[in-house]
């Protein structure tokens, strides 16, 4: 199969334009004649849910959570970018398209990252006319800040909330179509399965997690909204449901998968406290801005803040200023984030696991006085006391690097379908538009744009071109089978009655995962990471203890599949993290560094895209490759020295 | 830490549900109230007996999902999410008493588990400026004076966790639904639907059986996110001003 990303001719600046022009339309009486199915709420089901259903299709939506509004895009932090230009700073749809495929290190497709920065604009407009709080001026307008290292200022923020607050905009957009009829929404539910018929989507198979009840839906397209996968590291910034089991479902019938071992790992979260950690904290990188980051120059173990003070500035190595004097501690994320981890796998990492370093506002206290401090980071202090107990006014944090986001997904092409017809897959459980890592602000920027402003017009080219008398039924087949299928599967883990609890999988599986395809990869560690990856699988399906029963809201059950799915995702990641020996972004190849250890990309051999073909069970999957060609943006080797 | 941990167990909606006492000898000051559930469940599932449900998701106090009603408080003695209450607020020896949000509009599915989708269809009754994607003026035509914009987003933080109709004496749900009434009464955006959105939202909460505010302030002692009750006095004013003012409810079949 070749893939086809659909890209349309022409220069960068007019393909969306004429793309859309091109799209077939559905006649407005006869969208009612057609079934869309989403599945997950956050900002991309909301959002496509909200807008699929006022062009008005039927939707059915469905999240496994107990409220649409409780979707993970809405613990995002900092902000949304979009080229605007408010401040008369230079910005424009061409810089921050620029600049995206740059901070992606060259590994995006131009043609969508570009559509994504002309969308931008409209995601503002939108969620303005919606109440969104953002942040405003004293003259009323919107405020803007500079956010991640950017040159200009082009993030729009509603405090430290953004994320929040654009998510309430389209629940409440997807409120008003589930009062208008046009929604029907499914809470507490979680999809197992899709179903393929003569090659098209053609609906899914859900589990009712409080009765169990396993049931059919069918409709003329299927739009995965699921999220992303970094809960495959199980300590993560991801809230806990986070998963991949809809994707990766969707891959077994066919999806191929982009760029799996691209994943992004965030330099400043609050350091794992033990062995009880359930999931990571991220704080604002923003505090890399007036915080100094520092070990001790020989390795002093258990050293605790309390003590850190006391020690003597030569005594100190503020590691990012020393290797990095232009940029210093505003390195980008995957830089300062490989960093941390040097130091601490010297030894010289601080705290009572000796996993972490300490971020010191000492200097900037004493530069800017403690209320100026307080005013810009006053509720990041007050978060990291009450979590760790101390007091960063008085001594230093400390930090460690955590997954965040992975910029991996099933492959789509222009048109945000997958490579099954009728399969589109949207935000962040799409691959497509942050290369090898992401920029600070773009997640948000994606997943809104995907479900406002792409998909209503994409998806429509498909319906138009199927038609509506293109369905299947729920009585058809193909669905009893599934159903069967999704049944036997949970009959499965049920009977195994082993001796672990399914948490101890999925630790298990993350420790791996973070070892060896985590910061740093070689291709020692990544063949050792297979070996173990495949023995704890097959442990997981003749050991893992799930109490109860499958006919009640039983969260082991729910979890023991989502593990079941991690366990076959992360043998694939470390496979892609093989095939690429090069380092780009996030992905760092020990074998692939410059002489002073710094990462060092590979165009001639890998500038493209690796989609993975599901074969079989425990089969090699196959990799396809989709080229990336660069007309706009001239490729360069990135240095923060 | 040792701890003696009280909680509520039922199997179901209709069935009869009872408290059962469990100890913990190793708990720690530095884990999460949830992580320590996490590690008594992981105990539970070795001794081989049924795990406690309940909800939980992002574990950083903004989703919402989180519950529990700890020793006869919402979220526990701070005024916080559950999710980010650690053990250090407890004491060495200490008994800790675990209960569901307790309303009637808030039924209980399992153990520590309940349905607060009455939250979502209050929401879907008003809760919204009706515009559609596409079509809106640029972000800038819409002037917000900061004042406004600041006391919109102090409404609009809510999280929809239902502490503050736990923490009622009766089960009123009148802070939520007053920050959402309040972010939209302020912002011009909301102001074309602002009467009928005000009775809708109003009327969707009796149906589902909250209780009528007696202005105890318990909500506002417990929300997580510091929701005033200021809130209620405004949306006390939207409503008799909607019911004082003749609006069209229903637009006519349109066209001509």
């Amino acid at each position: 199969m070749k893939l086809e990303s659909k890209i349309p001719e022409g220069p960068i600046a007019e393909k969306w334009t004429k793309h859309k022009f091109n799209l077939k339309l559905v006649n407005p009486a006869n969208k009612r004649k057609y079934d869309v199915i989403v599945v997950g709420t956050g900002l991309a089901g909301a959002s496509a849910a909200a807008s699929l259903g006022e062009l008005g299709y039927n939707v059915k939506a469905f999240c496994f959570q107990d409220s649409p509004r409780r979707a993970h895009s809405i613990a995002a932090q900092g902000g949304i970018n979009a080229a605007k230009n408010y401040q008369n700073d230079g910005d424009s749809i061409f810089r921050l398209f620029y600049d995206t495929i740059k901070g992606g290190d060259y590994r995006a497709r131009e043609g969508n990252v570009f559509r994504l920065a002309e969308v931008s604009v409209s995601i503002i407009d939108q969620c303005v006319a919606q109440g969104v709080p953002f942040a405003r001026e004293y003259g009323g307008l919107l405020a803007n800040r500079s956010f991640g290292g950017a040159q200009v200022s082009r993030t729009f923020y509603a405090r430290g909330q953004t994320g929040q607050q654009l998510l309430l905009g389209a629940y409440s957009a997807l409120n008003r179509q589930i009062a208008n009829g046009k929604v029907k929404m499914y809470n507490r539910t979680e999809m197992l399965d899709v179903v393929v018929v003569d090659g098209k989507a053609r609906g899914i198979i859900t589990r009712d997690l409080v009765t169990g009840k396993i049931e059919a839906h069918s409709a003329h397209a299927v739009l995965l909204c699921t999220g992303g996968y970094g809960n495959v590291f199980y300590l993560s910034t991801n809230a806990k449901g986070s998963n991949v089991t809809a994707a990766w479902r969707a891959h077994k019938k066919g999806a191929f998968f982009g760029n799996p071992c691209f994943t992004q790992i965030h330099p400043t979260c609050i350091p794992v406290s033990g062995d009880h950690q359930s999931k990571l904290t991220l704080m604002s990188e923003s505090l890399r801005n007036d915080g100094r980051v520092w070990v001790p120059k020989a390795a002093m173990k258990g050293l605790k803040a309390k003590e850190a003070v006391n020690i003597k500035e030569e005594d100190r190595d503020y590691f990012l200023e020393r290797r990095y004097p232009s940029f210093g501690n505003l390195v980008p994320r995957d830089v300062a984030s490989r960093n941390a981890k040097y130091v601490c796998d010297e030894g010289r990492g601080v705290g009572p696991t000796g996993l972490a370093v300490f971020l010191d506002f000492a200097d900037a206290i004493k530069r800017d006085g403690r209320k100026v401090i307080e005013q810009k980071y006053g509720n990041l202090f007050d978060m990291y006391m009450q979590i760790t107990g101390d007091n960063p006014y008085e001594v230093p944090m400390m930090i460690f690097p955590a997954v965040h986001y992975t910029m991996g997904g099933l492959w789509v092409d222009y048109n945000l379908m997958t490579t099954v017809p009728g399969l589109y897959a949207l935000g962040e459980a799409n691959f497509s538009d942050h290369g090898a890592n992401r920029l600070g602000a773009s997640a948000l920027m994606q997943g809104l744009a995907d479900g406002y402003f792409v998909v209503p017009y994409t998806i429509g080219d498909y319906l138009a071109t199927i038609g509506w008398t293109d369905k299947v039924s729920t009585d058809h087949p193909a669905f009893k089978q599934a159903i069967e299928e999704v049944n036997g599967r949970v009959n499965r883990l049920m009977s195994i009655k082993g001796s672990k609890p399914v948490d101890q999988f999925h630790r298990e599986l993350g420790l791996t995962m973070w070892e060896y395809c985590g910061m740093s990869r070689s291709e020692e560690g990544l063949k050792k990471a297979k070996k173990k990856i495949q023995d704890l699988r097959a442990e997981f399906w003749t050991n893992v203890n799930i109490l109860g029963s499958a006919n009640e809201l039983n969260p082991e059950l729910e979890k023991a599949g989502r593990v079941a799915d991690f366990l076959e995702l992360g043998e694939l990641m470390v496979d892609d993290a093989l095939n690429r020996a090069e380092s780009c972004g996030g992905h760092f190849r020990e074998e692939s560094a410059t002489p002073d250890g710094e990462a060092m990309r590979k165009d001639d051999e890998y500038a493209y895209v690796a989609a993975w073909e599901y074969t079989g069970d425990n089969q090699p999957e196959v990799l396809h490759k989709e080229e990336l060609k660069f007309e706009n943006v001239k490729l360069t080797q990135r240095s923060y020295k | 830490m040792k701890i003696t941990l009280k909680i509520w167990r039922q199997k179901g909606t209709n069935d009869k549900g009872s408290f059962k006492t469990y100890k913990m000898d190793h708990a720690s000051p530095d884990m999460s109230f949830l992580e320590m559930l996490d590690v008594l469940n992981n105990d539970l599932v070795r001794k081989g007996e049924e795990p406690v449900a309940f909800d939980h998701d992002c574990r950083e106090g903004i989703c919402g999902m989180c519950s529990l009603y700890i020793n006869g408080r919402p979220h526990g003695p701070l005024q916080t999410t559950t999710c980010q209450l650690h053990m250090r607020s407890f004491s060495d020896g200490e008994t800790i008493t675990i209960e569901p949000w307790r309303a009637k509009a808030f039924p209980i599915i399992k153990d520590l588990v309940v349905d607060r989708t009455a939250f979502d269809r209050i929401q879907q009754a008003g809760g919204y400026v009706s515009v559609n994607t596409g079509g809106v003026p640029d972000a800038n035509e819409i002037p917000v004076p900061k004042k406004i914009a600041d006391e919109a987003m102090d409404a609009a933080q809510c999280i929809g966790c239902g502490a503050c109709v736990a923490a009622c004496k009766n089960a009123s749900a009148m802070l939520f639904v007053s920050a959402k009434v309040s972010q939209f009464a302020l912002l011009p955006q909301g102001q074309p639907e602002r009467m009928e959105r005000a009775e809708k939202m109003v009327a969707r909460m009796d149906a589902e059986g909250f209780g009528a505010c007696t202005n105890t302030r318990a909500c506002e002692a417990e929300c997580p996110k510091g929701i005033k009750i200021t809130n209620i006095a405004r949306m006390n004013r939207e409503y008799f001003a909607a019911m004082l003012t003749n609006y069209e409810v229903e637009a006519g079949a349109g066209g001509d």
